[in-house]
């Protein structure tokens, strides 16, 4: 579904689906041409998974309820995939099926930003 | 209309994918991203599952001038292997690794997810909304370093 998706959006809007290039194009204005296109994406994006959670109940998501870690990781998420120009869908899904060198490369450190995350967070700290 | 629709709708398949691949999951997300710990593999079948039927479609894609819809394709992509990749992509799977979202299921999740998917992703666009003034004191610095 994750491929389908991302083979509509290109096929028919020829865009390249990143979930953090809709969204941030509409934070900083970047992406003010086709905003209406992003807002319709989001929607869906947003609109499909409560029908479905709605109908048959809600995917447990397990989120951690430590507000200074969630901003932490908010904030990190939102730098970093802008600052990289991309995150999971459009440097992962979109860049590697190209094969593209800057997909894999984001892909890669991402990865090991994740794993480096955990041994801190998880083994040493105990936080996560 | 048309364009609208096709675009909620790829918005829509995107948000169902997730939701049933276990990318909203963050206890799933950091079992996979513990790749020095208690890995847990499952979900690179997701990754796998969404990045081969695309191979085809890039195919596809190349050979057209126009989108389905008459919009442009898109335009040749940046190559170069720059620090900004590198650095924003540590720092991003750092934050997927504290929290277990990133941006395409925090989204997803925000209708059903409770309050801490609201205060991370108020974080995250905060972040997005800060880039733009980093970046610039990024290249600030590489022109005094170069200087």
């Amino acid at each position: 579904m994750i491929g389908a998706a991302a083979a509509l959006y290109l096929l028919a809007h020829g865009r390249v689906l990143g979930a953090s290039g809709i969204i941030g194009g509409l934070v900083d204005g970047s992406g003010r041409g086709n905003a209406s296109e992003r807002l319709w994406f989001l929607a869906g994006l947003i609109l499909v998974p409560a029908l479905l959670s709605w109908a048959f109940g809600p995917v447990a998501t397990h989120a951690s309820s430590n507000v200074a870690l969630l901003v932490l990781a908010g904030l990190l998420v939102g730098v970093g995939t802008r600052l990289a120009n991309g995150c999971t869908s459009g440097h992962g899904v979109c860049g590697m099926s190209r094969f593209s060198l800057r997909g894999f490369v984001a892909t890669a450190f991402y990865i090991l930003g994740g794993g480096l995350a955990l041994v801190l967070g998880r083994h040493i700290l105990g936080v996560l | 209309m048309l364009r609208a629709l096709l675009a909620m709708a790829a918005g829509g398949l995107f948000g169902a994918g997730l939701l049933v691949s276990g990318m909203v999951d963050t206890q799933k997300v950091q079992g996979w991203l513990d790749v020095f710990g208690a890995w847990d593999p499952t979900l690179a079948f997701v990754m796998a599952g969404a990045v081969l039927p695309m191979i085809p479609v890039w195919r596809l894609a190349r050979r057209r001038q126009r989108s389905l819809l008459e919009l442009p394709m898109p335009e040749p992509f940046p190559t170069l292997v720059d620090r900004n990749l590198v650095l924003g992509s540590l720092l991003f799977g750092a934050g997927w690794g504290i929290a277990g979202f990133c941006p395409g299921p925090s989204l997803a999740a925000i209708s059903f997810g409770g309050w801490q998917v609201w205060v991370f992703v108020a974080a995250m666009l905060a972040g997005m909304a800060l880039t733009p003034r980093l970046r610039g004191r990024l290249d600030q610095l590489d022109e005094t370093a170069t200087a």
